[in-house]
């Protein structure tokens, strides 16, 4: 039996990474779940689409010398009546296609999104390393901070934070500020998952023996946790991250939708439904609704993804 | 377990404190008051007696203390943006407020634990899978599209109810409601929905998963072999032990539930205290946004304090515990 394990550990290190993972209980798992192939083949579609938004999207809507007026409101598949342009999503008000507002506005909603996740996650981390491997009164001032926190739903905390960082920059920058204000307030309301999650996880690394050989040759704090305890704790981290990033996506999507996110300059999906709620009443449904679909997409299959990684990642579950 | 309370008790008046000192600190240091109260058109003099008049030449914990007592007796200054006490105007607003979080509240727990029962007891039902099904979406839909969504559908489409504001309301002095009139109900409908259907899906998906869990175990068994009523099986032996988990997530919901009233407020443009908030924002009102702080904070703290010591009284094993073991 061990004789068979060493000849297959053999083989396994003869392959390249690539073929290495393919040969991962990891891989076998994914293509294994139809949901995670689902929601990761329309995550990267998504994902792709946003990045090389310039390349696809056919009007730049960015750009006033490409729109016309007169190509307003045009109905999705419809050629307008006037030019007889055909918009394969429609137009708004202002003749922007729809599709093309979409993906722009996905490239500023997942920028944010992911910025924003980051920003928690290094703030998170570093936090819950030092909690957890210093101890004392530092862990007790952050973790009680991550109480406090937490007794508040974080949507609360990123708006007040978007609030007080609006007070306090200049009229003229605001709306330029606004996209960093608006990182800044989801990752700050948004750390206090990482810190606990690996403050836990470093409690129990801590009093294992490779931890203890390391202390005992010599290596610094601060090396030992972030070269031998971070390594360790990274897999619960990532999950949440990728939880954390169709949450932060969906709180960058409200708080634009109430008008305290993305300026109408650098609209993102969440001002784009703000803008086409506008609309609705009076019929033009395909300027809300094509956003909202796409934000929704995007939101579930991140998410779904993340349910799985949980459990594909859990070894309680093998 | 006194001693329990009286440090539970002690803990939340220093996260007041703190929250208090963060609020004060935006009140001070965000913005310059005197710009934003007096106009273009003042003088040096205008300006040292407004200083003088608000205190500010005062020092910083002098001036602490004063906000303080300010706050706990609910003032907390004037609007900048409307130039009247803003605990005038949260007095005004509060009512609708607090009537669309009582009827969300009310139906996000009735709904959600007999949906929650349901579909644990048929728990292979299709009745039941369709349930979950649809809350898995509820889950997962942000809190504006479902708004926006219904107005579409129950107010453009179908044009049954009202898609913005109170309708009718009632002033009875101290309080207006708009519990009394048609339009006034009709118009609560599509907002305490929007705001209920999160928390229901929870306290749904909550007490199914527990009710499993408690169904499974021995005493249950034990209680059908007595020959028992199914229904009081389940009501009396099994939900009654599903409730602690249910207690604390729902206490803790409710302040969710005023905090996302801020969403539904804005999207039915419900003439609330989580409107006027957001407008706040938009605004850089601050005496509004920290008076909106002190005040949420005042709520969810005493609701954290509240589900604590509701565990006492919930579950007799833990006064046990505490007692003999601290």
């Amino acid at each position: 039996m061990a004789d068979v394990d060493i000849i297959e550990a053999a083989k396994v290190a003869e392959l390249g990474r690539w073929a290495r993972f393919r040969e991962s209980d990891f891989y076998w798992k994914f293509r294994r779940s139809p949901v995670a192939m689902v929601s990761f083949a329309v995550t990267m579609v998504l994902v792709l689409s946003a990045f090389f938004a310039p390349l696809i999207a056919p009007h730049n809507p960015f750009d006033p010398a490409s729109l016309n007026l007169m190509n307003g409101f045009s109905a999705p598949g419809v050629p307008n009546a006037f030019t007889g342009d055909e918009f394969f999503l429609g137009t708004d008000d202002q003749g922007r296609d729809v599709f093309s507002t979409i993906l722009y506005g996905m490239r500023i909603s997942l920028f944010v999104g992911i910025a924003a996740v980051s920003f928690a996650l290094i703030l998170g981390v570093t936090l819950g390393l030092i909690a957890g491997y210093v101890g004392g009164w530092t862990e007790a001032i952050i973790m009680r901070v991550a109480d406090v926190q937490l007794t508040f739903p974080s949507i609360l905390v990123a708006m007040l934070i978007f609030g007080v960082a609006k007070g306090v920059t200049p009229v003229e920058y605001r709306d330029q500020m606004a996209i960093w204000v608006l990182i800044v307030a989801i990752g700050l309301s948004d750390w206090v998952q990482f810190a606990r999650v690996v403050r836990g996880a470093t409690l129990v690394e801590r009093n294992k023996e490779y931890v203890q050989a390391a202390r005992l040759i010599g290596r610094t704090p601060p090396a030992i946790m972030m070269r031998h305890i971070l390594p360790n704790v990274l897999s619960p981290v990532l999950v949440i991250a990728t939880i954390s990033l169709a949450l932060a996506i969906i709180a960058e999507a409200t708080l634009s939708f109430l008008g305290v996110g993305a300026p109408p300059t650098q609209p993102s999906l969440g001002t784009l439904i703000r803008i086409g709620q506008g609309f609705l009443f009076s019929g033009e449904w395909w300027i809300l609704l094509f956003p909202a679909a796409t934000l929704l997409s995007l939101a579930l299959a991140v998410n779904l993804l993340g349910d799985w990684l949980r459990d594909a990642l859990n070894p309680r579950l093998k | 377990m006194l001693a329990y309370i009286i440090r539970r008790v002690a803990q939340s008046i220093l996260v007041l404190l703190v929250v208090g000192l963060v609020a004060f600190s935006m009140f001070r240091f965000v913005g310059d008051p005197i710009d934003n109260m007096l106009g273009q058109e003042r003088t040096q003099a205008d300006i040292d007696r407004l200083r003088i008049e608000l205190g500010l030449d005062q020092p910083f914990v002098v001036q602490y203390y004063k906000f303080l007592g300010g706050a706990v007796q609910g003032n907390f200054g004037v609007s900048y943006r409307q130039g009247r006490p803003v605990s005038l105007i949260i007095k005004e607003r509060a009512p609708a407020t607090l009537e669309l979080a009582a009827v969300s509240g009310f139906l996000a727990i009735s709904i959600g634990i007999a949906l929650g029962v349901f579909t644990a007891i048929r728990r292979d039902g299709w009745t039941s899978n369709v349930i979950m099904s649809v809350s898995l979406i509820g889950v997962s839909l942000p809190t504006f599209l479902i708004g926006i969504l219904l107005i579409y559908l129950f107010s453009v489409e179908l044009d049954w109810l009202p898609s913005f504001g109170r309708g009718e309301v009632v002033d009875l002095g101290w309080w207006t409601t708009g519990f009394l009139t048609a339009s006034g109900l009709k118009a609560l409908i599509l907002p305490s929905i929007t705001l209920g259907l999160y928390q229901m899906t929870l306290i749904m998906r909550l007490v199914r998963s527990e009710m499993l869990e408690v169904l499974r175990q021995d005493y249950i068994r034990f209680a059908r072999a007595r020959g028992l009523k199914e229904r009081s099986v389940n009501f009396r032996h099994a939900l009654k032990n599903t409730l602690v988990p249910v207690i604390t997530v729902t206490g803790l919901q409710l302040g969710a539930i005023i905090a996302f009233a801020i969403i539904t407020e804005t999207v039915f443009q419900w003439p609330g205290v989580g409107l006027l908030f957001i407008n706040a924002i938009q605004f850089v009102d601050i005496p509004v946004m920290a008076a909106y702080l002190m005040l949420i904070s005042v709520m969810f703290v005493g609701i954290n304090l509240i589900v604590d010591l509701l565990y006492f009284w919930v579950d007799p094993r833990l006064r046990a515990d505490r007692a003999g073991g601290h």
